[in-house]
C-alpha cells in the first residue's frame, strides 16, 4: 500500500505546484503504462491536476475511484489541455465511482471508443454556474455502446450529459442538474435515455440533429420513465452554442430528429415549454448543408405526466418576443409546441404528414397542446390534437440495446 | 541433454535478439550525433531538414533530423507526408536560444517508424546539457526567452507525454509524421556541403526516388516570406501546419467538422459562416468561426489569441500567443470581401 501514502503525503506536506506535478505524472504514466484489461485505482482524496489525463488505444481499461465525492480530480488550476480525463481510440473502457471537478473544458470525453461505460461517476463545475464553465460534463462523442449509468453532471454551460455523434447509446439512472442542457442527445442513433432526474437545468432532455458535422441524421431514440421537473434555470451558455436559443423552462426538445418517442415521462414545472417539437427554422441559422433534413418527423409523445405553474413563457431573446408579441398565450403556455413547418417531399395529397412522418400524441395526462404555424407567420395556430392521434412503431432496440453493451 | 537446453536457450536469445529493440533510456544511447550530444552535429546518415512553414510552439527553436535505413530510399509523392519506409527515425529537438549561454535544449522528439507503425518517444534534456531522458509522462519547465517583440517571458515550457503525442500524430487513429511532405520540404537548406534545395539534396544522396523536375514540385508558402506565396496562400499555410493535424477529415477534431487542411475548398467546413460545435466559452460569445471581413467577430480568431486552456487554439504545445500568426491571420480574414451568412 505504498501509493496511497505516498499520495496522502503529497497532499498533506506540499500545495507547491511540485507535488500537484508529481501526482499528475504519476497518474499519466499509470494511464500510458497500463496493459490491456488493467484496472487503474485512483485513491480517495481530492487530487489537484494542472492538465488533462489521457487514456489512448487501450482495450478493456477500469478507470476506478473509491467513490463519487471521495475520490475528487480537481482541475482548478488547469493550466494545460481543456479536459480533465480523456479516452480515445479504445475499446471497452469503463470510468467508475469518481467524480472529476472544475475542469477548464470539458469533464470527460471519450472519442472513437467501442464500448464506454460511465458508472457513479460525477462531472461538476462548483461555484454558482456561468458561462465560463466547461461545455459538457459527460461527454462521448463519435462513439460505439455507450452507457452512462447512476452518473451525476452539474453546472455545465452546454450539456451535463452529452451523446453527440455516437450509436447505441444507455443513458439511465443519471442526475443532470444546473446545466444549461440537462441531457443532450445529438446526431446520434439508438438512444435510450430513461430513470433520470433532470432539474433546474435551463432545458431537461434535447434529442437534436444538426448541420454541418460529420456524422449526421441521429434518430431511434427513446425517452422514458424519466423526471424532468423544474429546469427554468437562466440559460447561461456562451453566445453562438446551439444551447443558447433553449428557452429556460424547457422539459424536452425535440429538434430536427426523427423517429424520436418520449413516453412515460413525468414533464412538471417547466414553466416556458413542456416538450416541444420544432424544426432546425426555429434556429434562425443558415442552412448551408445540402444533406441535412432540418425537419422533425416520426415523433410520439405519448402517457407522460404533465404539469405546470400559470405563468407566462419563462425564455428570454427572440423567443421571448416571439412568444408576448406573436403566441400571446400569456399564462397559458401549452405543455406541447409544435411549430408545424413541414416538408412538403414527405405530405399527401391533402398537404397532410403521410403516417409514418407523423407527429403522434396520445394519452398524456393533464396535457394542452399548439400547432404554431411558425411557417406562416403564427397566423393559424392550432390548439387540436386531433391531427396527432395516431401511433407509430417503437423503432430501435428496446431493453436490448441494455443488455447488448458488454460490460 | 543439456547441451539440447544449451542450443535451445541461445535461438531464443538469437531470435529475440532479432525483434526490434525497446526504446533507450538516454538519447545518447542512439549514436544520432557525433561530439557533444548538445551541439546536435549529426552523425553519417542522419540528414537535417526543416520546413518552409513549421507548426508554432511558444517560440521554441528546432533542429530536425531524419534517418533513413541503411540504402532506403522515399518515393516521391506531390501530396501529403512522405511515406518513409520501416526503419526510418525523424528526431526533433526543441530549443530556446540564451542571451547567457548559448541554446537551452529541452526536448527531443523521436518518432520511429516501426513494423507495427509510428511509434512517439519524448525525451527530456538535463539541466546539465550532457544527455536527455526518455519521460512517457512528459514535463514541464520554466523557461526565459525575449519574443520577436523584444519582450522578455518567463512561462512553464509544456513536453508532452506520449498520449499527448498521439493527440496531433493522428490520422485515423494511426500515428503520422505531420510535417515532411515533399510541399514542405521544397526550399533551401544551408548543408555543411554548401546550400541546396532539399529535395534535390535528398535525391542526389539516394534518398528520394522519382524526384520531378524541382519547377514541377509544389512548395508551401513560407508563412512570413510574402516573396514566397499571396496572404491566402500564406495564411492557408499557417492554419494546414498548426491546425489542419487536428482539423481535418481523418483527425481527431473531425467532431467539429471544421476543416482546415490546405486542400480544403468547401468554404462552410473552412469556417466561413460556419457555426460552433461543442466548443462551449471557446466560442467567445461569437457566432460564427470564420466572418469574412471581420477578423474580431470570428471565433478562429478569438481562440488564437487565447491562453486559456478552455478557450485557446491549437489545444496543445503553447502557452503563449503566436503573435505574428496571429496577425497574419487577421490580416487575410479582413481582406476577405464582406459576405451575408
Amino acid at each position: 500500500m505504498k501509493l496511497p501514502l505516498l499520495l496522502s503525503l503529497a497532499a498533506t506536506c506540499c500545495t507547491a505546484a511540485f507535488a500537484q506535478q508529481d501526482v499528475q505524472k504519476k497518474f499519466q504514466r499509470q494511464l500510458i503504462m497500463a496493459e490491456d484489461g488493467d484496472t487503474i485505482t485512483f485513491p480517495a482524496g481530492r487530487h489537484t491536476l494542472l492538465s488533462t489525463l489521457s487514456l489512448e488505444g487501450k482495450k478493456q481499461i477500469t478507470l476506478r475511484g473509491e467513490g463519487m465525492d471521495r475520490t475528487i480530480l480537481s482541475f482548478a488550476g488547469q493550466q494545460e489541455g481543456a479536459e480533465g480525463l480523456q479516452v480515445s481510440n479504445a475499446q471497452q473502457i469503463t470510468i467508475a465511482d469518481m467524480t472529476v471537478q472544475d475542469t477548464k473544458g470539458d469533464g470527460i470525453k471519450t472519442m472513437h471508443v467501442n464500448g464506454i461505460t460511465f458508472r457513479n461517476v460525477k462531472t461538476e463545475w462548483t461555484g454558482k454556474p456561468g458561462a465560463d464553465n466547461g461545455a459538457y460534463g459527460l461527454y462521448p462523442v463519435q462513439c460505439e455502446n455507450v452507457l452512462i449509468d447512476s452518473c451525476t453532471a452539474i453546472g455545465a454551460s452546454d450539456a451535463g450529459i452529452y451523446v453527440g455523434q455516437s450509436t447505441r447509446i444507455v443513458v439511465k439512472n443519471s442526475l443532470a442538474r444546473h446545466n444549461v442542457a440537462g441531457i443532450e442527445i445529438e446526431n446520434s442513433t439508438y438512444a435510450e435515455v430513461f430513470h433520470n432526474e433532470c432539474t433546474e437545468n435551463t432545458g431537461g432532455i434535447l434529442v437534436f440533429d444538426l448541420p454541418d458535422l460529420i456524422v449526421k441524421k441521429g434518430g431511434h431514440v427513446k425517452v422514458y420513465n424519466n423526471n424532468i421537473h423544474h429546469n427554468n434555470y437562466p440559460n447561461f451558455a456562451p453566445k453562438g452554442n446551439i444551447v443558447a436559443q433553449v428557452p429556460q423552462g424547457t422539459g424536452v426538445m425535440v429538434l430536427a430528429t426523427g423517429n424520436v418517442a418520449v413516453y412515460g415521462n413525468r414533464i412538471h414545472y417547466n414553466n416556458s415549454i413542456g416538450t416541444a417539437v420544432i424544426s432546425y427554422f426555429m434556429t434562425e441559422k443558415p442552412v448551408k448543408d445540402s444533406t441535412y433534413v432540418p425537419y422533425p418527423a416520426a415523433v410520439q409523445i405519448f402517457d407522460n405526466d404533465y404539469r405546470r405553474d400559470k405563468v407566462k413563457f419563462q425564455g428570454k431573446g427572440r423567443m421571448g418576443l416571439m412568444f408576448r408579441f406573436k403566441l400571446r398565450f400569456g399564462r397559458n403556455v401549452p405543455h406541447i409546441i409544435y411549430d408545424g413547418i413541414l416538408n412538403d417531399d414527405w405530405t399527401d395529397e391533402s398537404g397532410r404528414y403521410r403516417d409514418e412522418y407523423r407527429i403522434c400524441i396520445r394519452n398524456n395526462n393533464n396535457v394542452s397542446f399548439a400547432n404554431i404555424d411558425a411557417g406562416n407567420n403564427f397566423r393559424n395556430i392550432s390548439r387540436s390534437m386531433a391531427l396527432h392521434d395516431c401511433t407509430l412503431p417503437l423503432t430501435g432496440p428496446s431493453r436490448e440495446a441494455d443488455n447488448n453493451i458488454a460490460l | 541433454m543439456k547441451k539440447l537446453i544449451f542450443i535451445s536457450m541461445l535461438a531464443i536469445v538469437l531470435l529475440s535478439s532479432r525483434s526490434e529493440p525497446g526504446p533507450e533510456e538516454l538519447l545518447s544511447g542512439y549514436g544520432f550525433f557525433t561530439g557533444r550530444l548538445a551541439d546536435q552535429v549529426p552523425a553519417e546518415g542522419v540528414i537535417p531538414y526543416q520546413l518552409n512553414t513549421p507548426l508554432f510552439s511558444d517560440y521554441a527553436e528546432k533542429a530536425r533530423f531524419i534517418k533513413l535505413p541503411q540504402g532506403a530510399a522515399v518515393p516521391y509523392s506531390a501530396n501529403g507526408v512522405l511515406q518513409f519506409p520501416v526503419g526510418t527515425v525523424l528526431i526533433k529537438t526543441f530549443y530556446f536560444p540564451q542571451t547567457d549561454r548559448g541554446k537551452r535544449l529541452m526536448e527531443t522528439r523521436l518518432l520511429i517508424h516501426e513494423a507495427g507503425g509510428w511509434k512517439a518517444l519524448e525525451y527530456i534534456w538535463n539541466d546539465e546539457q550532457t544527455d536527455a531522458v526518455l519521460e512517457v509522462a512528459g514535463d514541464r519547465k520554466p523557461v526565459t526567452i525575449t519574443n520577436p517583440a523584444g519582450r522578455e517571458i518567463t512561462f512553464d515550457y509544456i513536453m508532452p507525454n506520449l498520449n499527448q503525442c498521439k493527440g496531433c500524430h493522428n490520422t485515423n487513429d494511426v500515428m503520422q509524421p505531420i510535417g515532411p511532405s515533399a510541399r514542405q520540404l521544397n526550399g533551401e537548406l544551408l548543408y555543411a556541403s554548401g546550400t541546396e534545395n532539399q529535395l534535390q539534396h535528398w535525391s542526389r544522396l539516394g534518398m528520394l526516388k522519382d524526384l520531378p523536375p524541382i519547377n514541377e514540385v509544389p512548395a508551401t508558402p513560407v508563412w512570413n516570406d510574402p516573396a514566397t506565396g499571396s496572404l491566402n496562400d500564406r495564411a492557408r499555410a499557417w492554419l494546414d501546419i498548426n491546425c489542419a493535424h487536428c482539423h481535418k477529415q481523418d483527425g481527431p477534431a473531425r467532431t467539429s467538422a471544421l476543416l482546415l487542411s490546405y486542400e480544403e475548398k468547401d468554404s462552410t467546413r473552412l469556417g466561413f459562416y460556419k457555426t460552433p460545435v461543442a466548443a462551449g466559452r471557446g466560442s467567445g460569445g461569437l457566432q460564427y468561426n470564420i466572418v469574412p471581413g471581420d477578423p474580431e467577430r470570428s471565433i478562429l480568431v478569438y481562440r488564437m489569441a487565447s491562453t486559456d486552456p478552455g478557450v485557446m487554439m491549437p489545444e496543445l504545445s503553447r502557452k503563449l500567443v503566436h503573435a505574428e500568426g496571429l496577425e497574419l491571420i487577421k490580416a487575410w480574414i479582413r481582406q476577405m470581401p464582406a459576405t451575408q451568412p
